[in-house]
């Protein structure tokens, strides 16, 4: 068997190691768990309150698509439901289960208000939002 | 320095090495952003705090190469999550398990919808009549439609998989033996 000098095997596995964590580096920003948060400014930062980010990641881990859009009424469009707050204490919407029974209620202003300033209504990292802009304005930066 | 070791264990060990970097890069790019860097949350919100971060939830589940990274059917196959049908817990659940096939794809390979996956998060309303009729073949379903968020937009390219993943809908080969159905 061919002997290889031992200092050149390690140089190269260290080299080969170096680019595979400088590769992963770069690529680990691909990773957007926010696909699919909707946030909601209809009417909240008028009302001097931060956005609203709904993650629908940590709902559709506990629910089935069909408890919220079904069930509860909510349109498959952000900004295509009339929520406000009055409706949400009357156990519409969010309120459902947002009652300090199922999940926290309404004291909890900051939990759902809990977007950057700034920030329009819209699904976040959607399709249709990278192709129009595809560099991104404040919220995909 | 001591030479201790022989040539093939250094490169037994090498290997070893760079078997470990390959694991731990997989770990790396698993990794999502917490809600103080992701550009959506506002990180003066005090109540951050509180909220989970989507890696401490989605790290643990089947990993897909889009979306949020995670294969939500397979967790939901698989037992990863047990997401409830109704609020306060179980109700009826109406299970279709037949296949569509779209044949009017140009070049493209067919498009093969499984109701399987979709009635297992949906109900029969929320897609009919509205936005599809029951009717195979009765909705004209056109790829600048979906990309404009209409029918199956609604939700692919929002929240399910996204628009991007040409293959896994274009999934039936042209010269395939598929049916109109």
């Amino acid at each position: 068997m061919k002997k290889y000098d031992e200092n050149v095997v390690l140089a190269i596995v260290l080299l080969l190691s170096m680019v595979l964590v400088a590769v992963d580096l770069l690529t680990t920003r691909d990773a957007h768990a926010e696909y699919g948060d909707v946030v909601i400014n209809k009417y909240s930062e008028a009302a001097g309150m931060r956005p609203v980010v709904f993650p629908h990641w940590f709902h559709r881990v506990r629910f089935r698509c069909k408890v919220c859009h079904a069930d509860l009424g909510f349109k498959f469009e952000a900004g295509g439901n009339e929520i406000n707050m009055l409706k949400i204490i009357d156990g519409e919407y969010c309120g459902a289960c947002h009652d300090g029974d199922l999940a926290w209620s309404v004291e909890n202003c900051d939990l759902c208000h809990s977007g950057a300033p700034g920030t329009p209504t819209q699904v976040h990292e959607s399709t249709l939002q990278k192709l129009v802009a595809p560099t991104g304005g404040k919220a995909t930066e | 320095m001591i030479r201790i070791v022989s040539t093939t264990s250094t490169l037994a060990g090498s290997i070893l090495l760079l078997a470990f970097v390959c694991l731990a890069s997989t770990a790396v790019y698993a990794e999502w952003q917490t809600l103080k860097e992701d550009g959506l949350h506002d990180p003066l919100n005090p109540a951050l705090q509180w909220l989970q971060n989507p890696g401490d939830a989605l790290g643990r589940m089947p990993s897909d190469s889009a979306g949020n990274k995670v294969d939500w059917v397979r967790a939901f196959e698989d037992g990863y999550i047990r997401p409830r049908s109704s609020i306060h817990g179980e109700a009826e659940v109406k299970q279709l398990d037949t296949e569509i096939i779209m044949n009017d794809t140009g070049s493209l390979p067919r498009v093969m919808f499984p109701h399987k996956p979709h009635t297992r998060w949906l109900d029969c309303e929320n897609c009919h009549e509205q936005i599809f009729k029951s009717k195979a073949g009765a909705t004209p379903v056109t790829m600048s439609k979906i990309l404009e968020g209409e029918y199956c937009g609604v939700c692919h390219g929002a929240v399910s998989f996204p628009l991007t993943e040409c293959n896994r809908c274009h999934s039936v080969p042209l010269n395939g033996t598929a049916k109109s159905q």
